[in-house]
């Protein structure tokens, strides 16, 4: 199963609920054209949920940070909940845990973005 | 695909065409011997993303999806050790060149991290050109003794 992304907007947070696999092929393309859309159409907070996210390879981090830089041009952030032992070892590993905002609950994230 | 039996342990040999239906081939042709070998759920993931990683390396870098070109992948497994080898015909490459993808200016770049994290998941990797041209990804995962 490739990835299924479902947006719901909490206040003016904008959260992607990720399901699946975000790997190369039909995972990452969905993942990137999903968040180019919401950057495109003016979203700048966006929370990305990743709780149900099984797998993610090297071409689904590069979205990921592709994601990160294309709504950071925009003036906008992207930040992360609830993530896997193994998605967050992949982040430390690349150290992009660095880069990226990291959260386990989702009304802390919200409130970050005030 | 070739099976062998032997004092050296069980020896596979997969010659696939360069398509990313291989990467899933070769995948889940490593993981069945790996899961064999008694390998963890945790290692099982590590073994299986790494024989991911080199494989869409050699399809799409190396091979660069070329139909004359095939991507032999070897699995031999002993007691306790896992190895694969996965070879490509494409063009090869300069190691030294690649960019450093944990370098501060480098955190942002869209790729390049596959064999950063083929190196993280497993205990053995060699990477060496090969002749006339091509290259040749070796990489080993031991099994952890019970304790």
């Amino acid at each position: 199963m490739s990835v299924k992304l479902t947006t719901r907007q909490v206040g003016d947070v904008t959260v992607v609920d990720a399901v699946g696999r975000i790997t190369l092929g039909e995972g990452a393309s969905t993942f990137r054209d999903t968040i180019r859309d919401l950057s495109s159409s003016g979203h700048k907070k966006i929370l990305l949920n990743l709780g149900e996210v099984s797998y993610i390879d090297s071409s689904g981090i590069g979205e990921m940070v592709s994601g990160f830089t294309t709504v950071a041009n925009q003036g906008g952030v992207v930040k992360l909940l609830n993530l896997t032992k193994r998605v967050k070892d992949l982040l430390q590993i690349t150290k992009l845990y660095t880069v990226f905002e990291v959260f386990d609950d989702e009304a802390a994230a919200v409130r970050s973005f005030a | 695909m070739a099976d062998q039996e032997g004092s050296e342990g069980r020896k596979v040999d997969l010659l696939l065409d360069s398509t990313l239906d291989s990467v899933d081939v070769a995948e889940e042709a490593v993981l069945r011997d790996a899961q064999d070998l008694g390998f963890d759920e945790d290692d099982l993931h590590k073994i299986g993303m790494s024989v991911r990683e080199c494989m869409v390396n050699a399809v799409v870098h190396g091979n660069r999806y070329n139909a004359r070109k095939k991507v032999h992948v070897m699995i031999q497994r002993t007691a306790d050790r896992l190895a694969v080898v996965i070879q490509d015909e494409g063009e090869g490459f300069d190691m030294a060149a690649l960019p450093d993808p944990l370098a501060n200016e480098n955190l942002l770049r869209h790729s390049g991290r596959g064999l950063l994290l083929i190196q993280a998941f497993m205990d053995e990797f060699q990477i060496r050109p090969r002749e006339p041209k091509g290259t040749e990804v070796k990489m080993v995962k031991i099994l952890a003794k019970a304790s």
